[in-house]
């Protein structure tokens, strides 16, 4: 009886294990291709989907999987992201701006350091405060850097509209200002932001974060750094949402204010990793194709079927309150989030290729 | 000196109208645990279907007594459709469920009702009064009371009504109420049927206000601070809090306004809660909750 | 795993990668008939906070677009087609569609983009520069935008926010008995603390300084829906005159303090975006007495108004959701911006011939546009709209507003015409911001002689 349980076991664990490596190979090759596919779409793409799709859907990637550092992998939960990314972005342009010498990836890099810094203060009181009202306690850092930048002039070199626009966009010379150096600076960026993201989380860093998250007081009494790596969670996600910020007005805006990262903003980059799927990383760039591409499409969508028959008025209350129930509904049908659905169709396929 | 008391009665007054959203809220968290960003939109809403009776030639009372049912309705069923489903799982996840829920009321409510702006007149004067040399408000002092009766009421409906007994129960204790045979799920749908009625206080008071328009929905910003300060499980916090956060904003955009360059009112509130929250993590009134290992 | 086994794998990636790509070459192929019609996308914000203000603009400007095509058959000829993208008014989703329509429809291109939206029109600044499209933005925009040599696409046509000041001050001076009479006098301008706000901050200063009023600033946060604070150091510090630059729920929150606070409300002036019956209708029966300074008089019995009421209004073709909006400062100034449109489009076809105008073209036509008495007279806007004469070194023209006065039931005029502002004061600043701006980025102004 029990001998044949244990092979029953081993047959079927063998059979999981190919199916493993078939799926593991798959979401390599698939990633590689996209990103052939990613680095080949400004040869058919034009300029819509670059500046108006693309672009925002890597960034806003970007800040997710930022959120998701501090949020997924530490259970920080925090809604200052729109506040960061501002950080991210006054700083990046004062570097630009009275820096010039430096390349501009050094001044991407130097402005994420400073949103970071920025973020080591704002998590102190994670320190003392769980949960929702950790929560709470982060709207304080989201309204106070708003306002920051909003009030003092220095921040965007005394512009008349306080809003900051992009000087030139070049790296050795060459000019990123076109939509498509725009879009390849963004996609070197998340590139390599998320190569580094992936192993920080497989490393001891990324453990003590998930024991954080899992068992906080328990990992204390067991001897983990609990508020060091509270507070290093912090750091590297408010750097990361620190670089997507000055990338979100730079690459993709060219001249914003301090409106565009607002609590809007902070609650869109939530939804995108609570829809994609906590501590995954696949699950920011589904979370914020979501919240990016989904209402574009439904505006479409609705444009064409609806287009002169319905009041445009009407339809787009109709787009809110559909998008709304979209939302509820993965909410609800799919708690762990876009990622753990793909997570199982690319069992199934492979499974299916693998027979 | 008058300035400063002025100043002061005009901050703690406009806290009271915080204080009526914020009843909401502590409503709906203290039976289900759910801090429910709909709230604003359901002022909206409330405010919005009133006005539009009123303006087809309804009566006062039965337009009233319309958008109660209607208030109380939409609340049964988000609780029924969006958060009996969600049972269980993170607070985070609830709360971006209500924000999901906020897109669908105000939506569907301006496809019924459309988006225009609408004059909303309560028949309350309000011209300014002297009391003791110091001008007020009467229609924040009608506002104020009218705070305070509702408080009065509520109180009274949860501490001697065997509804509000059983809805303490389940704060309290919820496998023990569950045991005890308290049906959970008719509790939350009174609970979610109050709040509608509160919405429509808020909603009246606010639109009277303000006109009756878009931004009511963000009154919940500032009902926010109140109850991270007030505590999210108290009445009385929700009431504290708010006095709290509208003097302190008022004060603060005068005193600490003139030194920083205006607007401090946008962030003031929060950065008090903090520090209220670093010294009580639970808020003022708020019941510490339990950490489970 | 076999080797066949993978190529099937790395097939079926492939073909996952190729539909990725086809998916990124729609709307890569816009077709290029030959086009009768002129393209006019129009952003607009039909939900949102601040959907109220903006639903009654469309439908002055769709009404009249309807008119010129269905009464005058088209601009020569060439009729109009629009159709509409939402914004929100929110800068992300009006680059969307910007970069939606740029490329305009049908072989039609895009002769001007109305960005509806201060924020918005901020951001497209530079990408209407590389796109050649005329940015039309009426009453709202960066002020230096008028200096066209450093800002050659951007025209914040007839009314800017510091000739709205400048007017607002004029405005008060005409009250009091003349400009020498402001001295010693208290104003206090009470605005929207955000980069719209801000924006008359540095000419009202400079204003203060020529005239010898005094200038006090109060700022009220986003979005403006408790401003005891405010209006309780307005009692304290006991200006003259209020000046009230609100957005949204602002204005009727402002209007019910000051009542509260017992601020009388004939003293305070309202900016062009506190000026709507959308701002006053919500405060009730305190607003009246309250003015308001405006390039958009509100009225329905302009010439034109009787020609839309007749050919559109009465044929139920209208756009308007609330028939008592006719007429309204909203639905006006979305005539007002048709009327610039469709003039700028007919100045440029004289010049280029009668066919859809590109953006280039239309950029000559708006650095053209003449609208004299004499045309407006033809056009039945006398009165409605100011004259107005557009050149490289001018993006603006017009600089005027008339201050209107609510009774509780509509809105009177009460100034002696159109107030003008003080541009010839204003102007050397407002070259020297452009100058400033033009060496940040290191633009080469143009020539201004072409």
């Amino acid at each position: 009886m029990s001998a044949i349980g244990t092979d029953a076991i081993e047959g079927f664990s063998a059979t999981r294990d190919t199916a493993r490596v078939t799926r593991d190979r798959l979401r390599v090759g698939s990633a590689v291709l996209l990103l052939a596919a990613l680095v080949g779409i400004p040869l058919v793409a034009n300029d819509y989907w670059l500046n108006a799709v693309l672009i925002p859907f890597l960034i806003m990637s970007l800040t997710a999987l930022g959120l998701n550092l501090l949020m997924g992998y530490a259970g920080q939960a925090s809604l200052g992201t729109g506040g960061f990314m501002s950080v991210g972005a006054y700083a990046t342009y004062n570097l630009l701006l009275r820096l010039p010498e430096l390349p501009l990836p050094v001044s991407l890099l130097l402005g994420g350091v400073i949103s970071g810094l920025v973020g080591i203060v704002a998590g102190l009181p994670s320190l003392r405060i769980k949960g929702f009202y950790l929560v709470a306690s982060t709207l304080a850092t989201q309204f106070l850097l708003e306002w920051l930048f909003n009030q003092y002039g220095w921040f965007s070199n005394y512009s008349t509209s306080s809003s900051i626009s992009a000087p030139r966009l070049a790296i050795f010379g060459h000019d990123l200002s076109s939509p498509t150096g725009r879009y390849f600076l963004t996609l070197a960026t998340v590139v390599v932001v998320t190569v580094v993201a992936t192993r920080l989380v497989r490393s001891q860093t990324g453990r003590t974060w998930m024991a954080i998250r899992d068992m906080d007081t328990a990992a204390a009494v067991i001897g983990v750094p609990v508020s060091a790596g509270k507070l290093k969670a912090f750091f590297v996600s408010s750097l990361v949402i620190g670089i997507a910020g000055a990338l979100w007005a730079f690459a993709y805006l060219g001249t914003v204010d301090a409106r565009s990262f607002n609590l809007d903003r902070s609650f869109q980059v939530m939804f995108a990793i609570i829809i994609g799927g906590m501590g995954s990383i696949s699950g920011n760039y589904l979370g914020a194709a979501f919240m990016i591409l989904l209402p574009i499409l439904l505006d479409h969508v609705g444009g064409g079927l609806f287009g002169g028959a319905i009041d445009p008025g009407q339809l787009e209350n109709l787009q809110k309150a559909l998008f709304g129930a979209l939302i509820v509904w993965f909410l609800i049908k799919e708690p762990r989030g876009l990622a753990a659905l793909l997570s199982r169709a690319w069992t199934q396929l492979a499974a299916r290729l693998g027979r | 000196m008058s300035f400063f008391v002025e100043t002061l009665v005009g901050g703690l007054l406009a806290g009271v109208m915080y204080s009526l959203v914020a009843i909401g809220f502590v409503l709906v968290f203290k039976a289900s645990g759910v801090f429910n960003f709909a709230q604003g939109s359901m002022v909206l809403c409330a405010a919005l279907t009133f006005v539009t009776l009123r303006d087809k030639g309804l009566d006062f009372w039965l337009a009233a007594l319309i958008t109660l049912s209607v208030m109380v309705v939409l609340g049964i069923a988000v609780e029924r459709v969006v958060l009996r489903p969600l049972v269980n799982r993170p607070q985070i996840t609830l709360f971006m469920a209500t924000l999901g829920v906020s897109f669908m009321i105000e939506g569907v409510a301006q496809i019924a009702m459309g988006a225009s702006v609408h004059e909303l007149d309560l028949g309350i004067v309000d011209t300014p009064i002297e009391i003791g040399g110091v001008q007020v408000s009467q229609f924040d002092l009608a506002a104020a009371g009218t705070a305070g009766i509702l408080v009065i009421a509520l109180s009274i409906f949860f501490n001697k009504t065997r509804i509000g007994i059983a809805l303490r129960a389940i704060a309290d204790d919820p496998q023990a109420a569950l045991s005890i045979g308290i049906r959970l799920q008719t509790l939350w749908q009174i609970v979610w049927g109050v709040a509608g009625f509160v919405s429509l206080v808020a909603g009246l008071l606010w639109g009277a206000r303000q006109g009756v328009q878009f931004a009511l929905t963000l009154v919940v910003l500032k009902a926010l601070p109140v109850l991270i300060i007030g505590g999210f499980t108290s009445m009385a916090g929700a009431i504290v809090g708010g006095l709290i956060v509208g003097a302190g904003d008022s004060l603060a955009e005068i005193y600490l306004g003139s030194l920083l360059g205006g607007s401090v009112s946008t962030w003031f509130a929060y950065v008090l809660a903090v520090a209220f929250l670093l010294v009580r993590p639970a808020g003022l009134f708020g019941e510490a909750p339990i950490e489970r290992i | 795993m076999s080797l066949r086994k993978q190529k099937r794998i790395m097939s079926r990636a492939i073909g996952l990668a190729a539909l990725v790509l086809s998916a990124a070459a729609i709307g890569t192929t816009a077709s290029a008939e030959d086009a009768k019609t002129q393209y006019f996308p129009l952003a607009t914000f039909r939900v949102g906070a601040y959907a109220s203000s903006g639903i009654p603009v469309w439908a002055g400007e769709i009404d009249y677009f309807r008119y010129i095509n269905e009464v005058e058959g088209g601009i020569n000829g060439i009729k109009l087609v629009w159709d509409e993208c939402e914004t929100n008014w929110e800068v992300e989703k009006g680059v969307e569609c910007y970069e939606r329509v740029k490329a305009g429809k049908n072989g039609s291109p895009v002769p001007i983009f109305l960005p509806h939206g201060d924020p918005i029109s901020k951001a497209l600044t530079e990408k209407s520069v590389a796109d050649k499209i005329p940015l039309v933005t009426i009453a709202y925009g960066r002020t230096e935008a008028i200096d066209g040599r450093v800002f050659p696409y951007s025209f914040p046509v007839v009314f800017s926010f510091w000739s709205e000041a400048s007017s607002a001050v004029n405005f008060i001076a005409e009250k009091v008995g003349g400009k020498d009479k402001l001295k010693g006098l208290k104003i206090a301008t009470v605005y929207h603390d955000s980069p719209y706000g801000k924006e008359t901050q540095v000419p009202l200063a400079h204003l203060a300084k020529t005239y010898g009023f005094e200038d006090i600033q109060i700022p009220v946060p986003h979005p403006g829906n408790e401003q005891s604070a405010q209006w309780a150091k307005i009692r304290q510090l006991k200006p003259d005159w209020v000046f009230l630059r609100g957005w949204g729920v602002m204005t009727p929150v402002a209007i019910k303090t000051a009542a509260k606070v017992g601020f009388p409300v004939d003293h305070i002036v309202g900016g062009i975006w506190s000026g709507s019956e959308e701002d006053v209708r919500p405060a009730g029966a305190v607003a009246k007495g309250y003015l308001a300074i405006t390039p958009f008089p509100a009225g329905a019995n302009f010439e034109i108004h009787q020609k839309l009421k007749k050919y559109i209004l009465d044929k139920g073709l209208s756009d308007l959701k609330d028939p008592k909006s006719f007429g309204s400062v909203y639905y006006n100034s979305g005539v007002d911006e048709a009327i610039v449109a469709v003039e700028a489009i007919r100045t440029a076809q004289a010049h280029f011939g009668v066919r859809p105008i590109n953006g280039e073209e239309a950029q000559w036509g708006l650095e053209h546009l003449d609208l004299s008495e004499k045309r407006l007279a033809e056009i039945g806007a006398t009165g409605l709209q100011q004259p107005l004469k557009l050149s490289a070194k001018d993006h603006e023209g017009g600089g005027a507003g008339k201050v209107l006065q609510w009774d509780g039931e509509k809105w009177n005029v009460v100034s002696n015409g159109w107030v003008k502002s003080d541009r010839d004061l204003l102007l050397p600043l407002i070259y020297e911001r452009a100058a400033a701006y033009a060496k940040e980025k290191g633009i080469t102004p143009r020539d201004a002689t072409n």
